[in-house]
């Protein structure tokens, strides 16, 4: 593992230079721990991979990331501030700076694609409707859904869905964008077209950017740094050069894409889940 | 000890689920009443859309509903008074059957229908699709964005449904009245009028704010509870639905026999 910070949790000094620092990360779902206390830094601008398998955590991750899930343990500092101890309040204040694109696009199925990637801005500025709709018009043209404004989101394809949660992502000039597999369930054209599209924004907005995916292509055209989680822990962090040039058995096993003798039972399934072996059911 | 736990433990239930049902109630009434002072947005148009959707659309069905209702009362009312030759207090049966329990209770059962069944439906949707997670990462809670209109409408528009509901049953009982009974018109209305009392209409109207508190309360908790998968929006629904109608039942009786005790003798 190359490059990690290992201050403990509880150092109150925030660090510098990095977007995103995350220390000792620990997330549980009841009493069982899925992340087992996580650290790595994204530098501002450049955009980290989160690799790993299914059931590896690195969803849990992102959604922890995001403020979707309350950490056990540990620290998240963006922008200076412990994201992972804030009052709701201050953690939303912290959520305007955050753009994020779920894996189905998640646009709000009753609104216009116009609507959705307006609310955010009726909601948090003071802006008049004239110039939300000049912005929203903007947001549209940057992810090339130009003239899509009226349509419902049922009525898009899923490539097109999946710009036009980009664009709401982006309506309140995020200075961090988190991305929940981009290309999942999109052909590979249209796959590598959100690739650019990520790669364009990255470029002109010097947006720091984190994505989650398993598309091993994908990852290593678009990421700066990567890391690999295995059962909730992180096995590699490097630059896409280091992962790719890594001994590191389990990183081997993913992007050699070498398959896994089939789970067996549930034991098995909930040990590959969480690193444990779980107490013997009575 | 097997039967004391189950005991114990279904009443832990209930308790956590009326507690989450006052929660959502509580934090829409922040949302709606105090937010606002302190300079937080409240949409209303979001309130008047779901207004609309609640009141003015289901108009038609509660009117068909409580007039075919009020006919029923009347032909149940003569059946028995016809014996002892007293069908001119059929129009006070049905006024006060009506104002008191039917109007408000017909009405909360076809709110539940309509409405009810269609927050949880809408709320698990969007749960399932991840449309909830999208406006939290966008610093919108989804209880005032979603729960507090829903609140505000249901809140006006069950108690106005309720009084379109009384009228329309009273109509379907002078039908009655005018064609089999001997009753005009003029007599049948001024029968009823006789009958009621202001005290009658009101506490259906209480009545009738309670339910719809209820309703979006279970309605709102049913989709906010639903699990992964797209089958799970059924089930909440189903359940949204049938919550709703044991609720509105006993919310009905308490409230009943509150105002049993209450009146004046």
């Amino acid at each position: 593992m190359a490059s990690i910070p290992t201050s403990k949790g509880d150092n109150p000094q925030a660090p510098t230079g990095a977007a995103i620092s995350v220390r000792n990360l620990r997330v549980n779902y009841g009493s069982r721990e899925i992340l087992h206390g996580i650290n790595f830094e994204v530098p501002a601008g450049e955009t980290l991979v989160i690799l790993g398998g299914s059931g590896s955590g690195k969803s849990t991750l992102l959604r922890t990331l995001v403020g979707l899930e309350t950490p056990s343990g540990g620290e998240i500092w963006m922008r200076g501030k412990n994201f992972a101890a804030m009052s709701e309040e201050d953690r939303d204040e912290l959520r305007k700076k955050m753009g994020m694109s779920f894996q189905g696009g998640a646009l709000f199925g009753s609104m216009t694609v116009g609507e959705n990637v307006a609310l955010a801005l009726q909601e948090h500025t003071e802006l008049d409707e004239s110039t939300i709709e000049i912005m929203v018009r903007l947001k549209l043209d940057q992810v090339g859904l130009s003239g899509f404004e009226n349509y419902m989101p049922a009525q898009l394809s899923g490539g097109m869905k999946k710009r036009a949660a980009i664009a709401r992502a982006l309506s309140m000039d995020p200075e961090i964008l988190f991305f929940d597999e981009p290309s999942a369930g999109l052909d590979p054209i249209i796959a590598a077209g959100i690739d650019d599209l990520i790669l364009k924004l990255k470029k002109a907005f010097r947006i720091t950017i984190v994505v989650v995916t398993h598309e091993l292509a994908s990852a290593f055209l678009i990421a700066d740094r990567m890391i690999l989680l295995d059962k909730g822990v992180i096995v590699a962090n490097g630059t896409t050069k280091e992962l790719q040039a890594s001994s590191q058995p389990r990183v081997r096993q993913f992007l050699d894409r070498i398959p896994e003798p089939e789970l067996t039972g549930e034991i098995d399934y909930l040990q590959m889940l969480t690193g444990d072996v779980p107490p013997i059911r009575q | 000890m097997a039967i004391t736990e189950t005991i114990g433990s279904a009443t832990i239930n209930g308790l956590a689920y009326i507690g989450g049902l006052a929660r959502l109630a509580g934090s829409s009434v922040r949302t709606i009443f105090i937010e606002p002072i302190r300079g937080k947005k409240f949409h209303f148009g979001r309130a008047v859309h779901q207004a609309m959707a609640v009141g003015v659309e289901a108009l038609p069905i509660v009117s068909l509903i409580s007039f075919f209702i009020g006919t029923i009362l009347a032909l149940n009312a003569a059946y028995e008074l016809r014996k002892f030759g007293a069908m001119q207090v059929v129009a006070s049966a049905v006024a006060i059957s009506m104002t008191r329990e039917l109007g408000p209770l017909m009405t909360a059962v076809v709110v539940i229908g309509r409405s009810g069944s269609a927050f949880a439906a809408e709320i698990g949707t969007m749960k399932v699709n991840e449309e909830i997670d999208a406006l939290e990462t966008m610093a919108l809670e989804p209880v005032d964005f979603l729960v507090a209109p829903k609140f505000l409408a249901m809140l006006l528009m069950v108690p106005c449904l309720t009084v379109w509901a009384d009228f329309m049953g009273v109509l379907g009982g002078g039908v009655f009245g005018v064609s089999a009974a001997s009753f005009t018109w003029g007599s049948y209305i001024s029968a009823t009028l006789d009958a009621l009392q202001s005290r009658d209409i009101t506490n259906g109207l209480i009545k009738a704010a309670m339910f719809g508190l209820v309703i979006t309360a279970v309605g709102c908790q049913e989709g906010f509870s639903t699990g992964l998968g797209s089958e799970q929006v059924g089930r909440s629904t189903t359940s949204a639905v049938v919550k709703s109608i044991f609720m509105v039942v006993v919310v009905d009786l308490i409230f009943t026999a509150i105002f049993y005790l209450t009146a004046p003798r």
